[in-house]
């Protein structure tokens, strides 16, 4: 459903500001979302005000500083903190980004950081990935061939087979793509979204996998599948520079060729 | 339809009552790359064509009509809030056409590289800019 406004009970007020430690030379403002579900409250953004020569060069460093010295209870997920498992996704100066990935210095004035959009909130920075773990699954992304495997265990592909899949297993499913796109905000319900569709696409372009009929079968709905108006958002911020939008017109492209 | 998404607005706190969880901001804090604002136009200028659409449906019949109905319509068509009607439903139907080019371009799988998608986007509003202007220019004279 189509709604512009945030509802009433996810307007954002202003919180606290937290200022940098006395004799800080360059410092820079975090603008942080803050949402904790036992205070009863409205989310709330905090300022937190970071001494930039005394925290590594990351926006996540930034935060697993101040939840470290300045505020212990920010919530926020994170692991490698070099962008290959797809945690700390979040929404840094107005794009889906992954925060180890993103460079303070390309922020513009204070850093604005908010929870991947248009999702549920669990608490201050972590959304609700249930439906898109759900639709992933929904997608069947695992190999799937009736011929049985050859007697030596392994099905082997040639190099130019394997490199069909590249720019598709690249995909770590931070989800910054399907966040993005103002489709899967209003339609996220039965539109699959831009990373689901990718690995679709994914297991369709795998020369390994027989079951390209069936998947196109389950893809082509309205709303599935062409609920995607090439509005490219997902491209634009994909953290790991793939191209979920021309996977989907793959998709398309396919399913009018077996049209015929 | 209900929102099977409403499911998961709801969680429990920690002493185990039950909560409303917020929606995170969405069009209040993303950025809006050329492609997105392009994309929200072309539906705005196609639900103002369906209204266009009725505006010229009743000048023709208007014309077909006896009495002086043809004349009424063509004062309030040639008055300044007429122009501006025409002026705005010109470039309605030039940007729906043009921004419609390039999803037609882009639905045979071309187009898709950073880059490409943002150059036909400017593309798309250079080209509404100049045959709008040509064809009020052209209007004007002829007229």
């Amino acid at each position: 459903m189509v709604a512009f406004n945030l509802p009433l009970n996810s307007r954002i007020g202003q919180g606290k500001t937290f200022p940098a430690a006395p004799g800080a030379k360059n410092v820079r403002e975090f603008k942080i979302y803050r949402w904790n579900p036992d205070d009863g409250a409205n989310p709330r953004t905090d300022t937190y005000q970071i001494d930039l020569d005394a925290c590594g060069p990351m926006v996540l460093d930034a935060l697993i500083k101040i939840k470290n010295e300045v505020d212990p209870t920010l919530t926020f997920r994170r692991s490698c903190r070099e962008g290959i498992c797809g945690s700390c996704a979040m929404n840094i100066d107005g794009g889906n980004t992954l925060a180890c990935l993103k460079p303070i210095e390309d922020c513009k004035g204070a850093v604005k950081i908010s929870p991947l959009p248009h999702m549920p909130v669990v608490k201050d920075l972590v959304p609700d990935l249930s439906q898109v773990y759900a639709q992933y699954r929904s997608i069947e992304p695992w190999l799937q061939a009736d011929s049985p495997a050859p007697p030596d265990g392994e099905r082997r592909q040639s190099k130019e087979e394997r490199a069909q899949i590249d720019g598709l297993w690249e995909c770590i499913l931070c989800f910054c793509c399907s966040t993005s796109c103002p489709s899967y905000w209003w339609n996220g319900d039965r539109y699959l979204g831009p990373a689901v569709l990718l690995q679709a696409y994914r297991w369709i372009a795998d020369t390994r996998d027989e079951a390209t009929g069936q998947r196109l079968d389950a893809l082509e709905d309205p709303f599935k599948l062409y609920r995607c108006h090439t509005i490219m958002n997902c491209t634009d911020s994909c953290p790991k520079g793939l191209n979920p939008a021309k996977a989907i017109a793959e998709i398309k492209k396919l399913i009018v060729e077996r049209a015929g | 339809m209900r929102d099977v998404r409403d499911a998961l607005m709801v969680a429990r706190n920690t002493d185990g009552k039950l909560v409303r969880r917020p929606l995170s901001p969405h069009l209040q804090v993303h950025r809006w790359p050329v492609s997105m604002a392009l994309s929200i136009c072309h539906r705005i200028s196609g639900v103002a064509l369906g209204a266009g659409t009725i505006l010229m449906t009743v000048w023709l019949a208007a014309a077909a009509s006896p009495g002086n109905a043809f004349a009424v319509v063509q004062s309030f068509l040639g008055s300044p809030l007429g122009y501006l009607v025409l002026f705005g439903w010109s470039l309605a139907l030039i940007y729906h056409f043009c921004s419609g080019m390039r999803h037609l371009y882009m639905d045979t799988g071309k187009g898709f590289e950073p880059g490409e998608y943002d150059r036909s986007g400017w593309a798309v509003i250079i080209a509404t800019g100049v045959l709008t202007v040509v064809v009020w220019v052209f209007g004007l004279l002829a007229g």
